[in-house]
């Protein structure tokens, strides 16, 4: 990210556009909105069954403020203890070096099938392509990574990656891809068929890319949690295991994760924990561990002070999931690969190029702060993104001369007082057809507020006007 | 006691009972009101949308018109909050900020924390649903939100629900946003109407007659939907309400 004025490039349509298009099926929509909301609901009596929740959030918020302020120590204390342990570690700029530093590693042995679990952060750096592109098989061993990859789309949340999918859609993907009968929509049997199908594909891998939940740096070893038990598959059966890993990973001691673990899966799905919390340390006997810390814009972030806490996430997910707009507009309506209010922040905060209405998908309820394990002060960072668009002048034009005016106006109380006794008449006088046409998007679905004669200071005097 | 009283533009312009109504609803509980009549808009809109050059000098017209007040009351959450919240981004130090943001006050947060008030005498016999603002709520702490785990409480609903003969009804979702949010509410025209919708039928199902709540643009959204789709609930601010039970 460069501090020089981005060309903006359009994000298409804007939020707003394809959130419109996500609840044209209001009853899909509807249904979104529950199935993701009943993940908050579960989340909320997972998190009250720990008192001394609200203390973990503070601690696990310092722990990661405190390691931010110390990251290149810790970095190279955990690069030190790693390698120590017989891991390998390599260091990537960029997406463009992570995904040259997967290839490399794969291409020198000859690997041409690699099984992963789920990261987020190869999806950042579009990993998939870039090594499909080069002739090797990926295969996303995550249930949810393996629907959409087999449907070719992207995830739509980072830890339900096919929510957004009904159970016969599945269906209707695993009978064309899987072979499975047609009609078949029972989530147990339709998981048995995933389960064989991968079952091959792991058997059949010469490497294991895993994702990193939590690097330790006073021992180098990592932790990667899985409900499925599939980065323990992918990681078991091949002797190469590649794990990647952004910057902001890292936590300093062991006993950190007693903080950390007991947020993560109560925030991401209401489970006290999740089903497998594999702790890796070194390469297994007789194979090779590779590790690839990547920056990927994070120190730029990390520079900026009023966007920095955003490099406290540790991808929950529960501010999607709590996201009033998320809920109603889906994953795909955000342009950057990770959605919700995280990914306004992350996307804005690393270049508003391309994702300038992101900031505007948000009603600032706050209910994102208040849900955040590690405590990131969401609606603030997106308040801020939109100070960085009108700032940098990114604003539409139409809309920086509307609040200019409007400023202006208010700060003249007999420019106020006529604009108010103007805009009342015309809303008492002009015919519906006319106050209800196109210009007025507040009226499509909504009645006009009320345009009374008079306002508060009018009635007020009157009321105060010493009676004869 | 002396207040100011800090009406929003909106209440000013659409919503005058409102502003008569918290007038009615301080005398009442003894305590003197003025209206600073060169009050115009604290600078919401322009802040919220990003603005903030656009927004500062009303901040400091603000500071300007309030300055000098023991006491400044509003009787909307949002925009109380905009004031000691918001303000520090936008006028950062200036002279006068701390005092003012400190005299600043929602109206049920300034008669249970200053006035010390925790019941009030009256009556209302009507089914009410709560809506509870997001500003005044997870800005301001008028109450416990339901993300954090912490014991629950509420200045709004204590006040309500000291009134004889009120039935607070019970809803699914106890404090998601309506979908107003300022500019968003036409910016994100198709999203915001979604969640209204969703809030009234929440509060139908829970059987309200009247909806009510700290903030008069949530409830103006959710009214013109529910007009629009002649849906069987009114809306009341919570000092209408409180107004209309005392003697």
């Amino acid at each position: 990210m460069s501090d020089s004025l981005p060309v903006l490039r359009s994000d298409g349509r804007g939020h707003a556009d394809r959130a419109a298009a996500f609840l044209r099926d209001e009853p899909h929509a509807h249904w979104h909105d529950q199935a993701v909301w009943f993940v908050r609901a579960k989340r909320d009596r997972a998190a009250s069954a720990v008192p001394e929740w609200e203390r973990l959030r503070e601690v696990a918020s310092r722990i990661k403020a405190h390691t931010q302020a110390r990251l290149a120590d810790y970095l190279e204390e955990f690069e030190r203890k790693a390698t120590a342990a017989g891991a390998t570690v390599h260091w990537a700029r960029d997406a463009d070096e992570h995904n040259a530093i997967v290839h490399r590693i794969l291409s020198e042995r000859g690997v041409t099938r690699l099984v992963k679990s789920k990261s987020m952060l190869t999806e950042e750096c579009h990993l998939n392509p870039y090594l499909e592109a080069r002739g090797i098989e990926v295969t996303d061993t995550d249930l949810g990574e393996r629907i959409v990859q087999l449907a070719k789309e992207p995830p739509s949340h980072i830890v339900m990656p096919a929510i957004h999918k009904k159970k016969e859609e599945i269906g209707d993907l695993f009978h064309e891809k899987l072979g499975t009968p047609e009609g078949l929509s029972d989530p147990t049997r339709l998981t048995e068929a995933a389960r064989a199908h991968l079952r091959e594909r792991f058997m059949a891998a010469q490497a294991g890319l895993t994702g990193v939940n939590f690097a330790v740096a006073e021992t180098g070893g990592f932790v990667v949690c899985t409900n499925e038990g599939n980065a323990d598959m992918g990681t078991s059966l091949p002797p190469i295991h590649v794990a990647c890993m952004g910057v902001e990973k890292i936590i300093p001691r062991l006993e950190d994760l007693a903080v950390f673990l007991r947020l993560l899966a109560r925030s991401a799905t209401g489970q006290p924990c999740t089903s497998y919390t594999t702790h890796f340390l070194g390469p297994m006997r007789g194979g090779e561990l590779h590790i690839v810390v990547v920056d990927n814009g994070r120190s730029a972030l990390l520079a900026r002070e009023q966007y920095r806490r955003a490099l406290h996430c540790i991808r929950c997910a529960a501010c999607m999931n709590t996201c009033p707009v998320y809920r109603r507009s889906g994953g795909y309506s955000y342009t950057y690969t990770i959605p919700g209010p995280i990914g306004i922040v992350l996307a804005t905060a690393r270049g508003v190029d391309g994702h300038a209405s992101l900031p505007f998908a948000s009603s600032l309820c706050g209910s994102c702060d208040d849900v955040c394990p590690v405590k990131i002060p969401l609606h603030e960072e997106i308040l801020t993104g939109r100070r960085d668009l009108a700032e940098r002048g990114l604003q539409p034009m139409s809309k920086r001369l509307g609040m200019r005016l409007a400023a202006l106006v208010l700060r003249v109380k007999l420019l106020y007082l006529a604009a108010g006794a103007t805009a009342r008449f015309l809303g008492r006088n002009l015919p519906r057809g006319v106050l209800y046409a196109r210009w007025n998007p507040w009226g499509r679905q909504r009645e006009l507020p009320p345009m009374p004669r008079e306002t508060f200071r009018q009635l007020y005097r009157k009321e105060r006007r010493p009676r004869v | 006691m002396k207040v100011a009283l800090f009406i929003p533009c909106y209440v000013d312009q659409l919503y005058p009972q409102v502003g008569l109504a918290t007038v009615r609803v301080l005398e009442k509980l003894g305590v003197d009101v003025v209206y600073p009549e060169d009050q115009t808009c604290c600078g919401q809109p322009m802040a919220n949308a990003g603005f903030a050059s656009d927004a500062a000098p009303l901040a400091r017209r603000f500071l300007e018109v309030f300055g000098g007040f023991e006491h400044v009351v509003c009787p909307s959450g949002s925009c109380a909050s905009m004031v000691r919240n918001h303000y520090d981004a936008l006028i950062p130090g200036a002279p006068g900020l701390e005092a003012v943001k400190r005299a600043t006050y929602e109206l049920c947060e300034f008669i249970t924390d200053v006035l010390k008030i925790g019941r009030i005498a009256g009556r209302f016999p009507r089914k009410v649903g709560l809506h509870q603002s997001c500003h005044g709520l997870r800005e301001l702490r008028l109450g416990s939100s339901s993300e954090r785990l912490e014991a629950p409480y509420s200045k709004v609903a204590s006040l309500l629900s000291s009134l004889e003969g009120i039935e607070l009804v019970p809803l699914a979702r106890v404090d998601e946003c309506c979908g107003f949010g300022g500019t968003f509410a036409v910016v994100e025209e198709a999203v915001s109407c979604m969640m209204g919708r969703d809030r009234l039928a929440d509060h139908v199902k829970a059987g309200a007659e009247i909806v009510t709540g700290t903030d008069v643009s949530c409830l103006m959204h959710m009214d013109g939907l529910a007009r629009r789709a002649k849906a069987p609930l009114a809306f009341r601010h919570v000092a209408e309400v409180l107004a209309e039970a005392m003697p």
